[in-house]
């Protein structure tokens, strides 16, 4: 069959996959457009959590990132796991056994506090607009590379599955349909790497393969690639770290915290049974997370060495890289990569006119290896390759047949719908019980609610449609801020409501508020006032990264730091909350009793 | 046996302070162990599996803290 037809055909499968169970959750109430009724066992949430979990950016992005970064990559692999046992210890249990709604309501509720709670909605708000900014140009960006339409229709198309089965289904509709978009995606991502792993070391799973000697020889995979790409100019892979520690310390913290943090994610700890569900699903979260990000890096090295192997054939025949027929013959350049030059996230520029392609790091600070490509008459780096190549064109430069290809589309839509749908939750439900039912109009009916949460999900729908349709210029800077308000906002004050009996409204919307503001401050002086260029002013601040080296993705884990500071130290002068705030979080710690969640506010 | 709300919450934090120890250390070990391959395994695959232990780790002994102080859930 035909590349085009096939691909059409897996992704039309797996929609109406999704269509059919959307029909199928319908939800009836307001805890099953909530929570999903409550009911969901701690394996199933851990599957759709994953889901929900691993966007576009896991998906798409992240084995390319690795694979630039090499040994410094693993900040990434660490931090959006570690932060699960941060979640598994801290916050999932005790969230369940309050048993409400929304993260902004347990704010509100602990702090005794309508501005409290509203605080953490704004909080909410930005974290998951931002943050399904990307979702949604993921979605246009798969179409239109894969099904060859414009970007404009993939979101149509996308907005219109997801307002399907999260306008329907609400939670309900939207584990369900996570659950299938988990297995689309985890089987698409696997399969590829399956291949290529046996292919390079004869080890089916990628996880040993990694570590496995080339076919055939008795050099490992890891030293081969190594021994290439010092041979060519780039960093060594196993050793090459991210900035200073103390930097990729601090990265790795805020990850965590972030990750941890990030409202949607917890929300989806509502609807376990238990107070012991919530803590082992966490754990189930983490093993089907661990199957992508596991199998990651070995993509991640597996494709950099094919990649540099389908360039230059001194790799496979371990003969003189510089030699001037090692380099393939431009016009002997495998059809993938003419495939992926139109789209322009590969590009060829044949810089010394000899018509081959030359690929090497031509910025290298090796004297030896400047001395070699000059004298072998090289120019320059000929060949620019985007990080998402790594994924996307996989399959084609190990060579596997199209159903592979067509699998890698879908399963790239499949994780950035399913983290849409996740953040429209968390933003519908933000806006129809917390704003409508908990500040507007508390006498609500049940019916009433339901069908206002049903049109917050609609409009958060067009929302996000638009702002993936004209993404503003900061879009690319976005992920990352979700993650550094989640870090230095959310997560300190639930943490701090949960494991200090004594901290106070004052001292918890103080430092929300200073968390969030020191981060905005810090990440606004390097990127521009709401990322709008030439608003920036990093001479205020003393210069780029000026606290302590540390660059602005990474502030996150200081800005939870001082709110953790702030909160204790108005705290001490403010008024004891109330005793029976007290008895509150006495009874959040004890498992025993725990209720089906529900609404009251 | 001391069966009191606080004695539990003691035995809690006691055991949350252990499990974050070793993921806290296994994050330090990383940023400093670098070096190929036991660094480098440990960034890009040992870690991930080291946290999910910790987490079924935590839930069984938290399950069982639960039963002594019998604060359990039916």
């Amino acid at each position: 069959m035909e590349l085009q037809t096939t691909i059409y055909l897996v992704v039309a499968l797996s929609f109406s996959l999704y269509i059919g169970i959307a029909i199928w959750a319908r939800a009836g109430s307001t805890s099953e457009f909530y929570v999903a009724g409550g009911g969901v066992g701690p394996r199933l949430n851990g599957m759709a959590t994953a889901a929900d979990w691993m966007s576009a950016a896991s998906f798409i992005s992240m084995a390319g990132l690795i694979s630039n970064m090499g040994y410094g990559g693993g900040l990434f692999l660490m931090g959006w796991t570690g932060g699960y046992v941060l979640l598994a210890l801290l916050l999932a249990p005790y969230l369940r056994k309050f048993g409400k709604f929304t993260v902004p309501q347990f704010i509100g509720d602990r702090f005794y506090s309508q501005t409290a709670s509203t605080v953490a909605v704004v909080c909410l708000l930005v974290a998951s607009l931002t943050y399904i900014i990307g979702q949604m140009t993921g979605v246009g960006v798969a179409f239109s590379r894969f099904l060859g339409v414009s970007k404009d229709v993939g979101i149509y198309v996308g907005m219109g599955i997801v307002f399907f089965y999260a306008v329907l289904g609400g939670m309900k509709g939207i584990t369900y349909t996570q659950v299938a978009q988990y297995c689309v995606l985890i089987f698409a991502y696997t399969v590829p790497a399956i291949y290529i792993s046996m292919h390079l070391t004869g080890n089916p799973i990628p996880q040993l393969g990694l570590g496995s000697d080339m076919v055939g020889t008795d050099v490992s995979l890891l030293q081969k690639l190594d021994q290439v790409v010092v041979e060519l100019g780039f960093g060594q892979y196993t050793t090459t770290t991210a900035g200073s520690t103390l930097n990729m310390f601090v990265y790795t913290m805020s990850l965590m915290i972030g990750t941890a943090g990030l409202p949607h994610v917890i929300m989806r700890f509502f609807t376990v049974p238990t107070v012991a569900a919530a803590r082992s699903s966490a754990g189930w979260a983490l093993v089907f997370i661990a199957l992508l990000y596991t199998t990651a890096p070995a993509v991640a090295a597996m494709a950099k060495l094919n990649l540099i192997g389908t360039v230059n054939t001194a790799v496979a025949s371990n003969g003189d890289l510089y030699a001037s027929e090692s380099s393939i013959k431009a016009e002997d350049r495998p059809d993938w990569m003419k495939r992926w030059e139109v789209t322009g996230l590969l590009k060829f520029d044949d810089k010394n006119g000899d018509g081959r392609i030359q690929y090497y790091n031509d910025k290298t600070k090796d004297e030896a290896v400047k001395a070699k490509a000059e004298a072998a008459g090289w120019k320059g780096n000929e060949l620019s390759v985007n990080a998402d190549i790594i994924v996307l064109a996989n399959p084609e430069i190990a060579l596997l047949p199209n159903w592979v290809i067509a699998l890698v589309a879908a399963g790239g839509l499949a994780a950035a719908l399913s983290t849409a749908a996740g953040l429209l939750l968390a933003i519908s439900s933000a806006i129809s019980h917390d704003l409508v039912k908990g500040v507007f109009n508390p006498n609500i009916t049940e019916k009433g609610e339901l069908m206002a949460g049903r049109i917050a999900m609609s409009f958060s729908i067009l929302v996000a449609g638009y702002l993936g349709l004209n993404p503003p210029g900061f879009a690319a800077g976005t992920v990352a801020l979700a993650f550094g308000i989640a870090a230095s906002s959310l997560f300190p004050a639930i943490m701090m409501g949960i494991f200090s009996k004594k901290m106070n409204k004052e001292g918890a919307i103080a430092g929300m508020l200073f968390g969030l503001g020191i981060t905005l401050f810090y990440v606004f002086a390097h990127k521009g006032l709401f990322f709008i260029k030439g608003t920036d002013y990093l001479p205020l601040i003393g210069g780029a990264n000026s606290f302590f080296g540390i660059t602005p993705e990474a502030f996150g884990a200081v800005g939870a730091l001082g709110n953790f500071i702030v909160a204790f130290v108005v705290d001490k002068f403010t008024k004891e909350p109330p005793e029976h705030i007290q008895h509150l979080v006495e009874s959040v710690r004890t498992p025993r009793g725990a209720k089906a969640v529900d609404g009251r506010h | 046996m001391d069966k009191s709300g606080e004695a539990y919450w003691k035995a809690t934090l006691g055991l949350l302070t252990k499990i974050l120890a070793i993921w806290f250390a296994d994050l330090l070990n990383n940023i400093h162990l670098g070096g190929y391959p036991l660094g480098f395994w440990f960034a890009h695959q040992g870690s991930m599996y080291i946290f999910v232990a910790l987490i079924f780790i935590y839930a069984k002994k938290m399950g069982e803290i639960d039963r002594k102080f019998d604060v359990h859930e039916e």
